[in-house]
């Protein structure tokens, strides 16, 4: 038996009404857990005042210098003690997930008893970086809690100025729109940046997200520094069969209205059978005896609309592989940056092409590290020094692929142009060579 | 006092998934052909093999107490398979082999208060931070804003009613944790942060909270003999930036701190290139524990959308039809001087053309 409850008249009011109540959970931990009682007192506190009352501080486990995130009570008496001791310390273990989020019944039991024992017995799946969240341990509890978790196959993520913790969608494991092993992936990059997850000394976080399709449900081009964004450089592939099925079931408002008139670059086409364009990059398939859908992939974006709408019947073309985008990021400090194209295509089968990867994360990160401003994001850095010499100390060419449209001003100074004209026909001619 | 050696850690990472994916997903890894969606809340999807699997998904609270947990997987053990995996924003998925199991699964979690949905043109779980219950720097909280509205927004979550998915985000300063969203709601503070001189030579690196400010409004000062900073209120935008690295500059105030809501984000390439969302009311108040205006207003954007959108339309794709004007007019949401942006790159945010709407 813990100590006795507070009284929570706010909290109260979240226990009523269909959705899963966090406070009801809460009071169940706190019926045996005096941290539990304590923390319901401190946010009925909050909600009364409308203030934190949460201070961060140094709290670690040994050999690592982050993956902890921790939270030391400010609201005092009088005397300066703790208003809610048994929740004064309230830490939170940052754990990494598997690629996708993936789990069997035993680990999370496992989990639940870990954390039972050694913490509030509040998880959250997942923060926004992914981590799973344990909630709520004493400063003491921390470093067993992380034992048990670390002995159960599992690490911490990171936090502060460092590579954060990942997250992938569910994938190849489940999803026909995968382009890419976005588990093998995630784990294979994150497994070669453990020292700057875990010893924090970039000048800011980075962050890798890894979303099989254009799809992108990791959210990875808004919110990674480098976002491995899986894509096809092949045709759309068909199937006759279920694209007559979904002409039979939805008809032809529906075909024209939300597939046809909704590719961004018109070029999924309704045409009758009789006048279907041939070719290479032609994509084609009957919808019935007389009409079909026409795709010219050379004018297709891989935007996913078409294939999302008829699940199926379009499919992704089978050169699989992803794009890669560098620098998103949300406000702070210079306003939102999307992520933006350094790399259109790179094949990612076999451990080489993991390895490339790995690659071009490391020198990333290095030259994040070596040119960033405190607390500035790789977007933030591009930013101020320009894309090119980005690409340049990376040693990645440029590419139209890499802009939405050419410069609009003339503030540039091209005494260089011939030399890189020359230099983009030797290449030409090596490459016609070879 | 014994000291007993400390344990190194096992520096192991990610760990592998395969030992918790579900035996059809390692059967038919990378081999999928199609899914559907038999029922909301359920995904089907069929391999190229001909094998098949349903995913049953349903709403949990997050921040999840052991006795929920253990709850989930005694359902999962008894009803589906032993394997779950959670969505991006956290819901949970249970796997199964055959169509007969999914109708006794979702009984036993809507049984016990776990809302099947989510899936396809839904409102899906609103994807949110920790707020009161655990940041350092929260203007509000999080779990109780979320649990508020996902109470009055469960019958879109349970059915798939909407023109297209719909992605929420809640956060709780202007550092938008939650995220870019078809609707969001964030902390607008309106005043600038109260400075407790006292403190800020012990707890701040001023040189460290001066670059911070996205405006330069802060500047070094001694005051009352006192290393301290001081703050230029003619250019301070009130973002919060300093506060997280100098929490003697308190930003949060329980009636200054206002909520805005924002719309329109959109991260897919589907259709249209991804979109940043647009803050389109602010000044609501912070009012726990429901956040009841901040509930009206969302749920009203969210009603004229349902009603208005084409199908396929996502939040963007529907402003992208009707026009700004239009979206106002229809939510009745007044279009103020402060929604016109004036940061860096604004231009591009100006209507540069005579496209207008009659």
């Amino acid at each position: 038996m813990a100590k006795k409850q507070h009284d929570t008249p706010n909290l109260d009011q979240l226990e009523s009404g269909p959705w899963p109540s966090f406070v009801t959970g809460i009071k169940r931990l706190a019926k045996t857990n005096d941290m539990a009682v304590d923390l319901l007192g401190q946010l009925e506190t909050s909600y009364q005042t409308k203030k934190g009352y949460w201070k961060g501080g140094t709290v670690g486990v040994f050999g690592y210098g982050g993956g902890i995130i921790p939270r030391f009570t400010e609201l005092k008496n009088d005397k300066g003690e703790a208003v809610y001791p048994d929740a004064a310390e309230f830490h939170t273990l940052r754990v990494q997930p598997p690629a996708g989020m993936h789990y069997n019944t035993d680990v999370l039991r496992k989990m639940s008893d870990i954390w039972e024992k050694h913490g509030s017995g509040l998880i959250a799946f997942h923060g926004q970086s992914g981590d799973i969240m344990f909630q709520g341990a004493t400063t003491a509890n921390v470093q067993p809690a992380f034992d048990e978790l670390n002995e159960l196959g599992f690490d911490l993520g990171g936090a502060g100025p460092a590579v954060r913790t990942s997250m992938s969608c569910v994938g190849a494991a489940r999803c026909e729109n995968s382009c890419y092993d976005e588990g093998t992936a995630h784990r294979t990059v994150l497994n070669n940046f453990l020292d700057d997850m875990h010893r924090p000394s970039l000048p800011y976080k980075f962050k890798f997200k890894f979303s099989g399709c254009p799809n992108d449900c990791m959210n990875s081009i808004q919110r990674a520094d480098m976002a491995v964004i899986g894509t096809w450089r092949d045709n759309i592939r068909t199937d006759e069969k279920m694209a007559k099925q979904w002409f039979a079931k939805h008809g032809m408002d529906e075909l024209v209205n939300d597939v046809v008139a909704r590719c961004p670059t018109k070029t999924l086409q309704l045409k009758q059978i009789k006048n279907l364009k041939q070719g290479k990059d032609i994509s084609s398939v009957a919808i019935n005896d007389t009409h079909a859908i026409e795709i010219d992939n050379k004018d297709c974006v891989r935007c996913m609309h078409c294939i999302n709408v008829m699940s199926g019947a379009l499919a992704t073309g089978v050169d699989k592989g992803a794009s890669i985008l560098v620098g998103g990021k949300r406000t702070l400090k210079i306003g939102d940056l999307f992520g933006t194209v350094v790399v259109p295509f790179m094949k990612l089968e076999t451990e080489e092409d993991m390895e490339k990867l790995v690659d071009l994360g490391q020198r990333t990160i290095d030259f994040f590290a070596e040119n960033a401003l405190e607390h500035e994001r790789t977007g933030e850095m591009i930013e101020r020094i320009g894309l090119v010499n980005f690409l340049e100390a990376m040693e990645i060419e440029v590419d139209a692929n890499m802009v939405a449209h050419p410069r609009t001003n003339p503030y540039v100074r091209t005494d260089g142009w011939d030399d890189e004209v020359a230099k983009i026909n030797a290449k030409k001619q090596a490459g016609m060579g070879a | 006092m014994a000291q007993t050696a400390l344990r190194r850690p096992v520096e192991s990472g990610v760990p592998d998934n395969k030992q918790y994916l579900h035996p059809k997903f390692i059967k038919n890894y990378g081999n999928w052909k199609y899914h559907d969606r038999p029922r909301p809340g359920v995904l089907h999807h069929v391999s190229h093999t001909g094998d098949e699997v349903w995913s049953v998904r349903a709403g949990t609270q997050r921040q999840m107490d052991v006795y929920t947990i253990r709850k989930l997987c005694d359902i999962a053990d008894k009803f589906a398979e032993g394997f779950v995996r959670f969505t991006i924003r956290s819901n949970i998925e249970f796997m199964v082999s055959t169509a007969a199991q999914v109708a006794p699964l979702i009984t036993e979690l809507e049984k016990n208060g776990f809302p099947v949905g989510g899936t396809g043109n839904s409102i899906s779980m609103i994807s949110h931070t920790q707020g009161w219950l655990h940041c350092d720097i929260p203007g509000t909280d999080a779990s109780g804003v979320v649990k508020s509205l996902m109470d009055d927004l469960i019958n879109d979550f349970k059915t798939e009613e909407m023109p297209n998915r719909v992605h929420l985000s809640t956060s709780c300063c202007e550092i938008n944790c939650g995220g870019q969203a078809d609707l969001a709601i964030i902390v607008q503070h309106t005043k600038p942060p109260k400075i407790n001189h006292e403190m800020v030579a012990n707890v701040c690196e001023r040189p460290a909270v001066v670059a911070r400010c996205p405006v330069a409004a802060i500047r070094p000062a001694m005051v009352n003999g006192k290393p301290s900073l001081e703050i230029d209120e003619s250019k301070c935008m009130c973002c919060g930036a300093c506060y997280p690295p100098c929490p003697p500059m308190q930003i949060n105030d329980p009636e200054f701190s206002k909520l805005a809501i924002w719309v329109g984000g959109k991260n897919s390439n589907a259709r249209g290139k991804p979109t940043f969302m647009k803050m389109v009311a602010s000044g609501l108040p912070n009012n726990p524990p429901r956040w009841t205006e901040v509930g009206v207003v969302v749920k009203n954007i969210l009603s004229v959308y349902k009603a208005d959108g084409k199908p396929w339309e996502r939040m963007s794709d529907w402003i992208e039809r009707i026009g700004w004007p239009q979206f106002f007019e229809k939510t009745g949401l007044p279009f103020t001087k402060y929604l016109i942006d004036d940061w860096r790159g604004s231009r591009a945010s100006l209507n540069q053309s005579t496209h207008i709407r009659f």
